[in-house]
Protein backbone atom coordinates (compact mmCIF):
# COMPACT_ATOMS: atom_id res chain seq x y z
CA UNK A 1 0.00 0.00 0.00
CA UNK A 2 2.84 2.28 0.93
CA UNK A 3 4.59 1.86 -2.39
CA UNK A 4 1.33 2.53 -4.25
CA UNK A 5 1.03 5.99 -2.73
CA UNK A 6 4.76 6.66 -3.11
CA UNK A 7 4.57 5.84 -6.83
CA UNK A 8 1.36 7.80 -7.27
CA UNK A 9 2.75 10.86 -5.57
CA UNK A 10 6.07 10.73 -7.39
CA UNK A 11 4.42 10.42 -10.82
CA UNK A 12 1.85 13.08 -10.03
CA UNK A 13 4.46 15.57 -8.83
CA UNK A 14 6.59 14.83 -11.90
CA UNK A 15 3.66 15.38 -14.25
CA UNK A 16 2.58 18.61 -12.59
CA UNK A 17 6.15 19.90 -12.59
CA UNK A 18 6.55 19.06 -16.30
CA UNK A 19 3.25 20.75 -17.07
CA UNK A 20 4.17 23.78 -14.96
CA UNK A 21 7.39 24.23 -16.92
CA UNK A 22 6.09 23.52 -20.41
CA UNK A 23 2.35 24.35 -20.08
CA UNK A 24 1.82 22.30 -23.24
CA UNK A 25 -1.46 20.61 -22.36
CA UNK A 26 -2.98 23.56 -20.55
CA UNK A 27 -2.23 26.10 -23.26
CA UNK A 28 -3.54 23.95 -26.06
CA UNK A 29 -6.68 23.08 -24.05
CA UNK A 30 -7.34 26.70 -23.16
CA UNK A 31 -6.94 27.97 -26.67
CA UNK A 32 -8.98 25.10 -28.06
CA UNK A 33 -11.93 25.66 -25.74
CA UNK A 34 -11.71 29.41 -26.30
CA UNK A 35 -12.10 28.74 -30.02
CA UNK A 36 -15.07 26.49 -29.36
CA UNK A 37 -16.74 29.19 -27.24
CA UNK A 38 -16.18 31.86 -29.88
CA UNK A 39 -17.49 29.65 -32.68
CA UNK A 40 -20.58 28.80 -30.63
CA UNK A 41 -21.21 32.49 -29.94
CA UNK A 42 -21.05 33.26 -33.65
CA UNK A 43 -23.23 30.34 -34.67
CA UNK A 44 -26.01 30.76 -32.07
CA UNK A 45 -26.07 34.36 -30.81
CA UNK A 46 -28.81 33.59 -28.27
CA UNK A 47 -30.89 35.74 -25.94
CA UNK A 48 -30.27 35.39 -22.20
CA UNK A 49 -33.41 33.31 -21.75
CA UNK A 50 -32.54 30.85 -24.53
CA UNK A 51 -28.91 30.64 -23.55
CA UNK A 52 -29.83 29.18 -20.17
CA UNK A 53 -31.29 26.19 -21.96
CA UNK A 54 -28.40 25.57 -24.33
CA UNK A 55 -25.32 26.64 -22.37
CA UNK A 56 -25.27 23.44 -20.29
CA UNK A 57 -24.70 21.51 -23.50
CA UNK A 58 -22.22 23.98 -25.01
CA UNK A 59 -20.05 24.19 -21.89
CA UNK A 60 -19.68 20.45 -21.63
CA UNK A 61 -19.05 19.96 -25.33
CA UNK A 62 -16.24 22.52 -25.11
CA UNK A 63 -14.75 20.84 -22.03
CA UNK A 64 -15.16 17.37 -23.50
CA UNK A 65 -13.25 18.30 -26.65
CA UNK A 66 -10.62 20.17 -24.69
CA UNK A 67 -10.16 17.25 -22.30
CA UNK A 68 -9.47 14.97 -25.25
CA UNK A 69 -6.63 17.29 -26.28
CA UNK A 70 -5.03 16.89 -22.84
CA UNK A 71 -5.75 13.19 -22.55
CA UNK A 72 -4.04 12.48 -25.85
CA UNK A 73 -0.83 13.93 -24.47
CA UNK A 74 -0.84 12.05 -21.14
CA UNK A 75 0.77 8.84 -22.23
CA UNK A 76 2.65 10.16 -25.25
CA UNK A 77 5.08 11.71 -22.77
CA UNK A 78 5.89 8.28 -21.35
CA UNK A 79 6.58 6.76 -24.75
CA UNK A 80 9.70 8.83 -25.29
CA UNK A 81 12.85 7.01 -24.10
CA UNK A 82 10.72 3.89 -23.48
CA UNK A 83 9.61 5.09 -20.04
CA UNK A 84 6.46 3.01 -20.22
CA UNK A 85 8.45 -0.14 -21.03
CA UNK A 86 10.71 0.53 -18.08
CA UNK A 87 7.62 0.97 -15.93
CA UNK A 88 6.22 -2.34 -17.15
CA UNK A 89 9.26 -4.34 -16.08
CA UNK A 90 9.59 -2.55 -12.74
CA UNK A 91 7.79 -4.01 -9.70
CA UNK A 92 5.95 -0.72 -9.10
CA UNK A 93 2.15 -1.13 -8.83
CA UNK A 94 0.43 -0.37 -12.13
CA UNK A 95 -2.51 1.34 -10.46
CA UNK A 96 -0.20 3.92 -8.91
CA UNK A 97 0.69 5.12 -12.38
CA UNK A 98 -2.96 5.16 -13.40
CA UNK A 99 -4.17 7.09 -10.36
CA UNK A 100 -1.38 9.64 -10.80
CA UNK A 101 -2.21 10.17 -14.46
CA UNK A 102 -5.95 10.41 -13.81
CA UNK A 103 -5.53 12.84 -10.92
CA UNK A 104 -3.07 14.91 -12.98
CA UNK A 105 -5.55 15.16 -15.83
CA UNK A 106 -8.32 15.94 -13.36
CA UNK A 107 -6.32 18.88 -12.02
CA UNK A 108 -5.54 20.19 -15.52
CA UNK A 109 -9.16 19.98 -16.68
CA UNK A 110 -10.40 21.57 -13.44
CA UNK A 111 -7.99 24.49 -13.94
CA UNK A 112 -9.30 24.83 -17.49
CA UNK A 113 -12.90 24.85 -16.29
CA UNK A 114 -12.16 27.45 -13.62
CA UNK A 115 -10.61 29.70 -16.25
CA UNK A 116 -13.22 29.14 -18.94
CA UNK A 117 -16.44 29.37 -16.91
CA UNK A 118 -16.20 33.18 -16.46
CA UNK A 119 -15.85 33.49 -20.24
CA UNK A 120 -19.07 31.55 -20.77
CA UNK A 121 -20.82 33.76 -18.22
CA UNK A 122 -19.64 36.89 -20.06
CA UNK A 123 -20.38 35.71 -23.59
CA UNK A 124 -23.84 34.35 -22.81
CA UNK A 125 -25.05 36.82 -20.11
CA UNK A 126 -25.75 34.01 -17.69
CA UNK A 127 -27.73 34.38 -14.48
CA UNK A 128 -28.15 31.18 -12.54
CA UNK A 129 -31.75 30.71 -11.38
CA UNK A 130 -31.28 27.49 -9.35
CA UNK A 131 -28.94 26.72 -6.44
CA UNK A 132 -25.57 27.66 -7.95
CA UNK A 133 -23.41 25.79 -5.44
CA UNK A 134 -24.69 22.51 -6.90
CA UNK A 135 -22.73 23.29 -10.05
CA UNK A 136 -19.55 22.51 -8.11
CA UNK A 137 -20.33 18.82 -7.35
CA UNK A 138 -21.62 18.40 -10.90
CA UNK A 139 -18.44 19.89 -12.35
CA UNK A 140 -16.14 17.84 -10.12
CA UNK A 141 -17.96 14.53 -10.58
CA UNK A 142 -18.46 15.12 -14.31
CA UNK A 143 -14.82 16.00 -14.84
CA UNK A 144 -13.69 12.92 -12.97
CA UNK A 145 -16.08 10.80 -15.08
CA UNK A 146 -14.51 12.12 -18.28
CA UNK A 147 -10.95 11.95 -17.04
CA UNK A 148 -10.91 8.52 -15.44
CA UNK A 149 -12.28 6.81 -18.55
CA UNK A 150 -10.27 9.10 -20.80
CA UNK A 151 -6.99 8.19 -19.10
CA UNK A 152 -7.84 4.52 -19.39
CA UNK A 153 -8.83 4.69 -23.05
CA UNK A 154 -5.80 6.83 -23.85
CA UNK A 155 -3.63 4.05 -22.46
CA UNK A 156 -5.62 1.62 -24.57
CA UNK A 157 -5.32 3.61 -27.78
CA UNK A 158 -1.54 3.90 -27.35
CA UNK A 159 -1.20 0.54 -29.05
CA UNK A 160 -3.34 1.44 -32.03
CA UNK A 161 -2.71 3.17 -35.31
CA UNK A 162 -3.96 6.80 -35.50
CA UNK A 163 -4.24 6.92 -31.74
CA UNK A 164 -5.19 10.60 -31.64
CA UNK A 165 -8.43 9.76 -33.44
CA UNK A 166 -8.95 6.50 -31.59
CA UNK A 167 -9.36 8.14 -28.17
CA UNK A 168 -12.57 10.11 -28.86
CA UNK A 169 -13.99 7.16 -30.80
CA UNK A 170 -13.60 4.95 -27.73
CA UNK A 171 -14.33 7.55 -25.08
CA UNK A 172 -17.46 9.28 -26.37
CA UNK A 173 -19.84 6.29 -26.62
CA UNK A 174 -19.01 5.08 -23.12
CA UNK A 175 -19.27 8.65 -21.76
CA UNK A 176 -22.82 9.22 -22.99
CA UNK A 177 -24.54 8.56 -19.61
CA UNK A 178 -22.07 10.90 -17.88
CA UNK A 179 -22.56 13.57 -20.54
CA UNK A 180 -26.35 13.28 -20.17
CA UNK A 181 -25.94 13.67 -16.41
CA UNK A 182 -23.64 16.69 -16.69
CA UNK A 183 -25.66 18.50 -19.34
CA UNK A 184 -29.09 17.80 -17.84
CA UNK A 185 -27.86 18.62 -14.33
CA UNK A 186 -26.26 21.91 -15.42
CA UNK A 187 -29.36 22.91 -17.38
CA UNK A 188 -31.58 22.04 -14.39
CA UNK A 189 -29.54 24.36 -12.16
CA UNK A 190 -29.25 27.18 -14.70
CA UNK A 191 -32.96 27.27 -15.42
CA UNK A 192 -34.00 26.41 -11.87
CA UNK A 193 -36.88 24.37 -13.26
CA UNK A 194 -36.17 21.10 -11.51
CA UNK A 195 -33.82 19.52 -9.01
CA UNK A 196 -30.35 18.35 -9.98
CA UNK A 197 -30.03 15.81 -7.15
CA UNK A 198 -30.81 12.88 -9.41
CA UNK A 199 -28.01 13.83 -11.79
CA UNK A 200 -25.49 14.21 -8.99
CA UNK A 201 -26.35 10.70 -7.81
CA UNK A 202 -26.12 9.45 -11.39
CA UNK A 203 -22.67 10.98 -11.87
CA UNK A 204 -21.54 9.58 -8.53
CA UNK A 205 -22.69 6.09 -9.54
CA UNK A 206 -20.98 6.43 -12.90
CA UNK A 207 -17.74 7.53 -11.22
CA UNK A 208 -17.75 4.69 -8.70
CA UNK A 209 -18.52 2.03 -11.32
CA UNK A 210 -15.94 3.16 -13.86
CA UNK A 211 -13.20 4.02 -11.37
CA UNK A 212 -13.50 0.47 -10.04
CA UNK A 213 -13.48 -0.97 -13.56
CA UNK A 214 -10.42 1.10 -14.56
CA UNK A 215 -8.47 0.12 -11.46
CA UNK A 216 -9.40 -3.52 -11.97
CA UNK A 217 -8.41 -3.67 -15.63
CA UNK A 218 -5.53 -1.20 -15.92
CA UNK A 219 -2.84 -3.73 -15.01
CA UNK A 220 -4.05 -6.06 -17.76
CA UNK A 221 -4.02 -3.22 -20.28
CA UNK A 222 -0.57 -2.01 -19.28
CA UNK A 223 0.93 -5.47 -19.55
CA UNK A 224 -1.00 -6.54 -22.66
CA UNK A 225 1.60 -7.93 -25.01
CA UNK B 1 -19.19 -30.18 -40.60
CA UNK B 2 -18.28 -28.47 -43.85
CA UNK B 3 -20.85 -30.49 -45.79
CA UNK B 4 -23.54 -29.64 -43.28
CA UNK B 5 -23.34 -25.91 -44.04
CA UNK B 6 -25.09 -25.83 -47.46
CA UNK B 7 -27.84 -28.13 -46.18
CA UNK B 8 -28.45 -25.93 -43.17
CA UNK B 9 -28.30 -22.83 -45.37
CA UNK B 10 -30.98 -24.27 -47.63
CA UNK B 11 -33.18 -25.23 -44.67
CA UNK B 12 -32.78 -21.75 -43.18
CA UNK B 13 -33.69 -20.12 -46.49
CA UNK B 14 -36.86 -22.22 -46.68
CA UNK B 15 -37.63 -21.39 -43.05
CA UNK B 16 -37.13 -17.64 -43.69
CA UNK B 17 -39.42 -17.74 -46.74
CA UNK B 18 -42.05 -19.63 -44.74
CA UNK B 19 -41.95 -17.11 -41.86
CA UNK B 20 -42.12 -14.22 -44.34
CA UNK B 21 -45.28 -15.79 -45.75
CA UNK B 22 -46.64 -16.23 -42.23
CA UNK B 23 -45.77 -12.63 -41.33
CA UNK B 24 -47.16 -11.01 -44.45
CA UNK B 25 -50.19 -13.18 -45.23
CA UNK B 26 -51.25 -15.44 -42.38
CA UNK B 27 -50.85 -13.25 -39.27
CA UNK B 28 -53.96 -11.17 -38.52
CA UNK B 29 -53.97 -7.45 -39.27
CA UNK B 30 -53.61 -5.15 -36.28
CA UNK B 31 -56.84 -3.41 -35.29
CA UNK B 32 -55.24 -0.02 -34.68
CA UNK B 33 -52.17 0.11 -36.90
CA UNK B 34 -53.34 -1.87 -39.91
CA UNK B 35 -50.76 -3.62 -42.04
CA UNK B 36 -47.93 -1.32 -40.98
CA UNK B 37 -47.47 -3.31 -37.80
CA UNK B 38 -46.17 -6.31 -39.79
CA UNK B 39 -42.69 -4.84 -39.63
CA UNK B 40 -42.70 -6.15 -36.05
CA UNK B 41 -41.81 -9.57 -37.45
CA UNK B 42 -38.49 -8.14 -38.61
CA UNK B 43 -37.89 -5.44 -36.01
CA UNK B 44 -38.36 -7.46 -32.82
CA UNK B 45 -36.56 -10.69 -33.88
CA UNK B 46 -33.57 -8.62 -35.05
CA UNK B 47 -33.50 -6.83 -31.71
CA UNK B 48 -33.62 -10.07 -29.72
CA UNK B 49 -30.92 -11.63 -31.90
CA UNK B 50 -28.71 -8.53 -31.60
CA UNK B 51 -29.05 -8.41 -27.80
CA UNK B 52 -28.33 -12.13 -27.56
CA UNK B 53 -25.17 -11.68 -29.64
CA UNK B 54 -24.01 -8.71 -27.57
CA UNK B 55 -24.61 -10.78 -24.46
CA UNK B 56 -22.50 -13.59 -25.93
CA UNK B 57 -19.80 -11.04 -26.75
CA UNK B 58 -19.80 -9.81 -23.14
CA UNK B 59 -19.60 -13.32 -21.69
CA UNK B 60 -16.83 -14.26 -24.14
CA UNK B 61 -14.88 -11.09 -23.30
CA UNK B 62 -15.10 -11.71 -19.56
CA UNK B 63 -14.08 -15.31 -20.08
CA UNK B 64 -11.16 -14.29 -22.30
CA UNK B 65 -9.85 -11.74 -19.79
CA UNK B 66 -10.32 -14.15 -16.90
CA UNK B 67 -8.21 -16.75 -18.68
CA UNK B 68 -5.12 -14.55 -18.67
CA UNK B 69 -4.47 -15.67 -15.06
CA UNK B 70 -5.46 -18.87 -13.28
CA UNK B 71 -6.38 -17.07 -10.05
CA UNK B 72 -8.69 -14.59 -11.77
CA UNK B 73 -10.30 -17.44 -13.68
CA UNK B 74 -11.28 -19.16 -10.46
CA UNK B 75 -12.52 -15.91 -8.93
CA UNK B 76 -14.68 -15.09 -11.95
CA UNK B 77 -16.14 -18.62 -11.94
CA UNK B 78 -17.28 -18.25 -8.34
CA UNK B 79 -18.62 -14.75 -9.04
CA UNK B 80 -20.64 -16.09 -11.96
CA UNK B 81 -22.05 -18.95 -9.86
CA UNK B 82 -22.86 -16.51 -7.07
CA UNK B 83 -24.67 -14.20 -9.52
CA UNK B 84 -26.76 -17.13 -10.75
CA UNK B 85 -27.72 -18.37 -7.27
CA UNK B 86 -28.28 -14.93 -5.75
CA UNK B 87 -30.19 -13.69 -8.80
CA UNK B 88 -32.61 -16.61 -8.82
CA UNK B 89 -33.11 -16.50 -5.04
CA UNK B 90 -33.66 -12.73 -5.06
CA UNK B 91 -36.46 -12.82 -7.63
CA UNK B 92 -38.61 -14.84 -5.22
CA UNK B 93 -38.24 -12.39 -2.33
CA UNK B 94 -41.32 -10.20 -1.95
CA UNK B 95 -39.18 -7.04 -1.56
CA UNK B 96 -37.49 -7.59 -4.91
CA UNK B 97 -40.73 -8.63 -6.58
CA UNK B 98 -42.31 -5.31 -5.68
CA UNK B 99 -39.41 -3.54 -7.44
CA UNK B 100 -40.06 -5.31 -10.75
CA UNK B 101 -42.02 -3.35 -13.35
CA UNK B 102 -45.72 -4.18 -13.44
CA UNK B 103 -46.47 -7.32 -15.44
CA UNK B 104 -42.89 -8.65 -15.44
CA UNK B 105 -42.96 -12.16 -14.05
CA UNK B 106 -40.34 -13.23 -11.48
CA UNK B 107 -39.86 -16.56 -13.27
CA UNK B 108 -38.90 -14.71 -16.48
CA UNK B 109 -36.33 -12.63 -14.58
CA UNK B 110 -34.94 -15.74 -12.87
CA UNK B 111 -34.53 -17.51 -16.22
CA UNK B 112 -32.70 -14.50 -17.65
CA UNK B 113 -30.37 -14.38 -14.66
CA UNK B 114 -29.69 -18.10 -14.98
CA UNK B 115 -28.56 -17.52 -18.56
CA UNK B 116 -25.42 -15.79 -17.24
CA UNK B 117 -23.78 -18.84 -15.57
CA UNK B 118 -25.26 -21.18 -18.20
CA UNK B 119 -23.72 -19.25 -21.10
CA UNK B 120 -20.49 -18.68 -19.19
CA UNK B 121 -19.77 -22.34 -18.64
CA UNK B 122 -21.21 -23.53 -21.95
CA UNK B 123 -19.10 -21.09 -23.99
CA UNK B 124 -16.05 -21.78 -21.84
CA UNK B 125 -16.38 -25.46 -22.61
CA UNK B 126 -17.12 -25.02 -26.33
CA UNK B 127 -14.48 -22.41 -27.17
CA UNK B 128 -11.08 -23.14 -25.68
CA UNK B 129 -8.12 -20.74 -25.84
CA UNK B 130 -8.00 -18.15 -28.56
CA UNK B 131 -11.28 -19.31 -30.05
CA UNK B 132 -13.04 -17.41 -27.26
CA UNK B 133 -11.73 -14.16 -28.69
CA UNK B 134 -12.81 -15.15 -32.20
CA UNK B 135 -16.28 -15.84 -30.80
CA UNK B 136 -16.34 -12.36 -29.22
CA UNK B 137 -15.37 -10.75 -32.51
CA UNK B 138 -17.92 -12.76 -34.50
CA UNK B 139 -20.73 -12.03 -32.05
CA UNK B 140 -19.94 -8.30 -32.05
CA UNK B 141 -19.83 -8.03 -35.83
CA UNK B 142 -23.02 -9.94 -36.49
CA UNK B 143 -24.67 -8.23 -33.53
CA UNK B 144 -23.91 -4.81 -35.02
CA UNK B 145 -25.55 -5.91 -38.28
CA UNK B 146 -28.74 -7.01 -36.51
CA UNK B 147 -28.71 -3.90 -34.34
CA UNK B 148 -28.46 -1.79 -37.50
CA UNK B 149 -31.55 -3.56 -38.84
CA UNK B 150 -33.36 -2.66 -35.60
CA UNK B 151 -32.33 0.98 -35.84
CA UNK B 152 -33.40 1.19 -39.49
CA UNK B 153 -36.74 -0.62 -39.19
CA UNK B 154 -37.61 1.24 -35.97
CA UNK B 155 -37.95 4.73 -37.53
CA UNK B 156 -39.69 3.26 -40.59
CA UNK B 157 -42.31 1.85 -38.23
CA UNK B 158 -42.39 4.88 -35.93
CA UNK B 159 -43.11 7.41 -38.67
CA UNK B 160 -46.64 6.20 -39.58
CA UNK B 161 -47.55 5.09 -36.03
CA UNK B 162 -46.09 7.81 -33.77
CA UNK B 163 -45.86 10.52 -36.41
CA UNK B 164 -42.13 11.00 -35.80
CA UNK B 165 -39.09 9.16 -37.03
CA UNK B 166 -37.25 9.23 -33.75
CA UNK B 167 -38.27 10.01 -30.17
CA UNK B 168 -35.27 11.77 -28.59
CA UNK B 169 -34.71 10.79 -24.99
CA UNK B 170 -36.78 7.63 -25.23
CA UNK B 171 -35.27 5.03 -22.95
CA UNK B 172 -35.33 2.06 -25.34
CA UNK B 173 -34.37 3.98 -28.45
CA UNK B 174 -31.49 5.76 -26.76
CA UNK B 175 -30.12 2.67 -25.05
CA UNK B 176 -30.21 0.69 -28.28
CA UNK B 177 -28.46 3.51 -30.12
CA UNK B 178 -25.78 3.80 -27.44
CA UNK B 179 -25.30 0.03 -27.50
CA UNK B 180 -24.83 0.22 -31.26
CA UNK B 181 -22.33 3.09 -30.89
CA UNK B 182 -20.34 1.18 -28.28
CA UNK B 183 -20.10 -1.90 -30.44
CA UNK B 184 -19.15 0.10 -33.52
CA UNK B 185 -16.33 1.64 -31.49
CA UNK B 186 -15.41 -1.90 -30.43
CA UNK B 187 -15.12 -2.93 -34.07
CA UNK B 188 -13.13 0.22 -34.89
CA UNK B 189 -10.71 -0.62 -32.09
CA UNK B 190 -10.27 -4.12 -33.42
CA UNK B 191 -9.59 -2.76 -36.86
CA UNK B 192 -7.05 -0.13 -35.87
CA UNK B 193 -5.16 -2.05 -33.25
CA UNK B 194 -2.03 -4.02 -34.01
CA UNK B 195 -2.72 -7.72 -33.82
CA UNK B 196 -0.83 -8.82 -30.73
CA UNK B 197 -2.72 -6.93 -28.00
CA UNK B 198 -6.01 -6.25 -29.75
CA UNK B 199 -7.78 -9.13 -28.08
CA UNK B 200 -7.17 -8.01 -24.53
CA UNK B 201 -7.91 -4.35 -25.32
CA UNK B 202 -11.12 -5.27 -27.09
CA UNK B 203 -12.22 -7.53 -24.25
CA UNK B 204 -11.67 -4.68 -21.78
CA UNK B 205 -13.69 -2.32 -23.96
CA UNK B 206 -16.53 -4.85 -24.17
CA UNK B 207 -16.69 -4.94 -20.37
CA UNK B 208 -16.79 -1.13 -20.25
CA UNK B 209 -19.61 -1.18 -22.78
CA UNK B 210 -21.58 -3.71 -20.76
CA UNK B 211 -21.17 -1.61 -17.61
CA UNK B 212 -22.38 1.40 -19.55
CA UNK B 213 -25.74 0.01 -20.62
CA UNK B 214 -27.40 0.00 -17.15
CA UNK B 215 -26.11 3.54 -16.61
CA UNK B 216 -27.62 4.68 -19.90
CA UNK B 217 -30.89 3.21 -18.67
CA UNK B 218 -30.54 5.05 -15.36
CA UNK B 219 -29.57 8.34 -16.99
CA UNK B 220 -32.80 8.58 -18.95
CA UNK B 221 -34.98 7.18 -16.22
CA UNK B 222 -37.04 10.36 -16.02
CA UNK B 223 -37.94 10.48 -19.66
CA UNK B 224 -41.23 8.94 -20.70
CA UNK B 225 -41.02 5.96 -22.99
CA UNK B 226 -43.07 5.84 -26.14
CA UNK B 227 -41.92 2.35 -26.97
CA UNK B 228 -44.29 -0.49 -26.02
CA UNK B 229 -43.43 -2.84 -23.16
CA UNK B 230 -41.64 -6.14 -23.87
CA UNK B 231 -43.87 -8.77 -25.43
CA UNK B 232 -42.54 -11.69 -23.41
CA UNK B 233 -42.09 -11.48 -19.65
CA UNK B 234 -43.18 -7.86 -19.75
CA UNK B 235 -46.57 -6.26 -19.41
CA UNK B 236 -47.49 -6.35 -23.09
CA UNK B 237 -50.26 -8.53 -24.42
CA UNK B 238 -50.57 -9.90 -27.91
CA UNK B 239 -52.87 -11.99 -30.03
CA UNK B 240 -51.64 -15.63 -29.73
CA UNK B 241 -51.51 -15.97 -33.53
CA UNK B 242 -49.30 -12.88 -33.75
CA UNK B 243 -47.08 -14.17 -30.94
CA UNK B 244 -46.80 -17.51 -32.68
CA UNK B 245 -45.64 -15.84 -35.92
CA UNK B 246 -43.29 -13.59 -33.98
CA UNK B 247 -41.62 -16.52 -32.25
CA UNK B 248 -41.37 -18.45 -35.53
CA UNK B 249 -39.81 -15.40 -37.08
CA UNK B 250 -37.32 -15.15 -34.24
CA UNK B 251 -36.39 -18.82 -34.69
CA UNK B 252 -35.74 -18.16 -38.37
CA UNK B 253 -33.62 -15.09 -37.56
CA UNK B 254 -31.70 -17.10 -34.97
CA UNK B 255 -30.96 -19.82 -37.53
CA UNK B 256 -29.87 -17.19 -40.01
CA UNK B 257 -27.73 -15.41 -37.39
CA UNK B 258 -26.17 -18.72 -36.37
CA UNK B 259 -25.22 -19.52 -39.97
CA UNK B 260 -23.69 -16.09 -40.53
CA UNK B 261 -21.77 -16.37 -37.27
CA UNK B 262 -20.58 -19.82 -38.19
CA UNK B 263 -19.16 -18.79 -41.55
CA UNK B 264 -17.65 -15.61 -40.05
CA UNK B 265 -16.06 -17.72 -37.33
CA UNK B 266 -14.60 -20.14 -39.88
CA UNK B 267 -13.21 -17.19 -41.80
CA UNK B 268 -11.54 -15.82 -38.68
CA UNK B 269 -10.02 -19.22 -37.87
CA UNK B 270 -8.58 -19.48 -41.39
CA UNK B 271 -7.35 -15.88 -41.30
CA UNK B 272 -5.45 -16.48 -38.08
CA UNK B 273 -4.01 -19.73 -39.42
CA UNK B 274 -2.74 -17.85 -42.47
CA UNK B 275 -1.29 -15.07 -40.31
CA UNK B 276 0.40 -17.62 -38.07
CA UNK B 277 1.83 -19.44 -41.06
CA UNK B 278 3.09 -16.21 -42.57
CA UNK B 279 4.73 -15.24 -39.30
CA UNK B 280 6.41 -18.64 -39.06
CA UNK B 281 7.56 -18.33 -42.63
CA UNK B 282 9.16 -14.93 -42.11
CA UNK B 283 10.78 -16.28 -38.94
CA UNK B 284 12.24 -19.17 -40.91
CA UNK B 285 13.86 -16.60 -43.17
CA UNK B 286 13.72 -15.83 -46.85
CA UNK B 287 16.34 -18.50 -47.56
CA UNK B 288 13.78 -21.27 -47.57
CA UNK B 289 12.37 -21.98 -50.99
CA UNK B 290 8.61 -21.43 -51.43
CA UNK B 291 8.02 -25.14 -52.04
CA UNK B 292 9.65 -26.15 -48.80
CA UNK B 293 7.72 -23.60 -46.76
CA UNK B 294 4.58 -24.15 -44.73
CA UNK B 295 1.52 -25.61 -46.44
CA UNK B 296 -0.69 -22.52 -46.16
CA UNK B 297 1.81 -20.11 -47.64
CA UNK B 298 0.57 -20.52 -51.18
CA UNK B 299 -3.07 -19.82 -50.46
CA UNK B 300 -2.01 -16.84 -48.39
CA UNK B 301 -0.54 -15.04 -51.40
Amino acid sequence: MNSLWAVTLATLVKDIRLEWRSKDALNSMLFFSLLVVVIFVFSFDPLAEESRHIVGGLVWIAFLFAAVVALNQTWARELRNQVLDAYRVSPAPANGLFIAKAVGNFIFVCVLEALMTPLFVIFYNLHVLGPAWQLIPIALLGTWALVVNGTFFAAMSLRTRNREIMLPLLLFPVSIPAVIGMVAGTTAILTGENSAHFYIVLLLTYDVVFTTACLGLFKTILHAE
Amino acid sequence: MKKLFPILALLTAIFLIYTSYQALRVAPTDALQGDVYRIIYYHVPSAWTAFLLFFINFIASVQYLARTRASSQRTVQWVVIAIGVAGVAATFLPQVQSLLPAGMRPSAVATTVLAIPAFYFLLGWLFPGDRMDMLALTAAEVGVVFCTIVLVTGPIWARPVWGIWWAPGDIRLTSTLVLWLIYVSYLVLRRFSSSAQTQILAAALAIFGALDVPLVYLSIWFFRTQHPQPVIGGGGSMDPRMLHTLLLSWMAFLCFGFLVCWSRFRMEVLKREVEGAEAMESLAGGAATPKASLPLSRSAR
